[in-house]
Formats: C-alpha cells, structure tokens, sequence
C-alpha cells in the first residue's frame, strides 16, 4: 500500500508530496488524485521519494501523463530522493530524461525556484 | 517448481511480489535483480487481472517459479480470461503516451526491458505467459 501526504512549505510556499511505500496498480489511482491536486493548487511541486520503495508502470503512468499539463501551465516540478532501484525503473523507460529528478531535498529546492 | 495461485484482483499484486521476492531470495538473486524481476512479474499479472480477467475475483491465475539451474529462473502465468494477443503488440512512442495521455503499453515494454525471454500463448480455453531471466 501506499501512503500520501501533502504540505505546503509556509517560507517558500511550495507544494510537497510525499510519497511513502509502493505504487502499483492497485494504488496508483492515490498518486493521480494528489497529483492533480497538487497541480490545481500550486505551480511549485516537490515530489518526496525518499520512502518510495517499489513502483510499477501504473505509477510512472501517472507521472507521464501529467508531463504536458505541467509543461503547458509552466509547472515547476522536480522529483527527488529516489532509492537507486526506484530510479533504475524511471532509467529503463527513459523517464529520467523527461521528468526534473533530483538526488536530495536540497537540489530539489534549487530547481523548482 | 514453486506455484503460487491467487484471484484476479488488483489487491493481490503485493501478494504475488511477495511470492516472488521470497522465492528469487532462496535462489541467490542479488537485491537489484530481484527488484527487476519483481517488477515484470508484477506487470504480466497486472495485464491479466486487468485486462484479461476485467478483475473479476472469481477468476484464478497461478505462477509457476522454476529455477532452470545455471542462473536462470523461468516463470509461467497461467489465466483463463481473454487472451493477450502479444504478436500484435507495438512498442508504444513515449512521445506519443504523453500526448494522448493513454498510459497502455508501458508494462509490456518495461517486461520486454527485463526479462530474457517472453512468450505469450493461448492454448485451449488457458493462456499461458512464459519469461526467462538469467541472473
């Protein structure tokens, strides 16, 4: 199962999600509905990895059929935190090339600026 | 040979990778690997349960784990609903799925990615997947 939380950073106002355990196609549909809520309610999104432990093609579906919305409204949105195993399957479709991913927190807060 | 039979249900899903992530640990599969694996797994049996079998419950599927010996496992998926015709899959554009925002396509193309070895047949009223990895 997967576990989402959001907040919003009171200094640089900046959205978070936080995404904690697995996204498969069972859960996936919870990562859709805080993206899309985050994107109507922020053009600054973090996306926490850290506690991301598998994910399956649902879930990288999710990510990539919100590519041309974040691009269209001028979304700044970065991903970070990833375990090296989670990053191998964004590698594998070449997601790593068309999402902003990050190593840390704090490149992270460099690049959605 | 290990077999793991469950329902036709998304839910199920953690069910089978634990199956598997015990299974390919007593064989010796490094943790990266197994992650892969793993993975493939899952999305041939999430297609079946989705798309072949529209989870319904009532509908089984089994997995066959056999360690072929010489580092390399092979798995056979075994469902009775609508067959997934694998000849006729095209590798879907990336471009193209973010354009249209139709996601179908990218488990197949992640298993192709991992796996050594993929088969798809139907054969009487059963289809039968059939991966080989080498590790």
């Amino acid at each position: 199962m997967v576990n989402i939380e959001k907040q919003i950073d009171e200094q640089t106002g900046h959205y978070e999600i936080i995404v904690i355990g697995e996204v498969d196609a069972s859960s996936s549909i919870h990562l859709d509905e805080a993206l899309t809520t985050a994107m109507t309610e922020s053009k600054h999104i973090l996306v926490d990895l850290r506690g991301l432990d598998y994910i399956s093609s649902a879930g990288l579906g999710v990510f990539m059929s919100n590519i041309q919305e974040i691009e269209a409204e001028g979304i700044r949105f970065v991903l970070f935190g990833m375990k090296e195993k989670v990053f191998e399957v964004f590698e594998i479709l070449g997601l790593d090339q068309l999402l902003v991913i990050k190593k840390d927190k704090e490149e992270a807060l460099e690049a959605v600026k | 040979m290990h077999q793991f039979k469950t329902s036709c249900a998304k839910e199920k899903l953690k069910e089978i990778r634990a199956f598997v992530a015990e299974t390919l640990g007593n064989m010796g599969v490094s943790e990266n690997e197994c992650h892969k694996i793993i993975l493939a797994v899952d999305e041939v049996c999430a297609n079946l349960i989705i798309h072949s079998n529209q989870c319904d419950a009532s509908e089984k599927l089994e997995l066959f784990v056999e360690d072929h010996g010489d580092h390399c496992v092979i798995f056979e998926i075994i469902d009775h609903g609508k067959g997934f015709v694998y000849d006729s899959y095209k590798e879907p554009d990336l471009e193209e799925i973010i354009r249209s925002r139709k996601k179908g396509g990218l488990g197949i193309m992640l298993v192709r990615n991992i796996m050594d070895k993929v088969e798809f047949k139907i054969e009487k009223n059963r289809n039968i997947c059939r991966m080989m990895k080498k590790f």
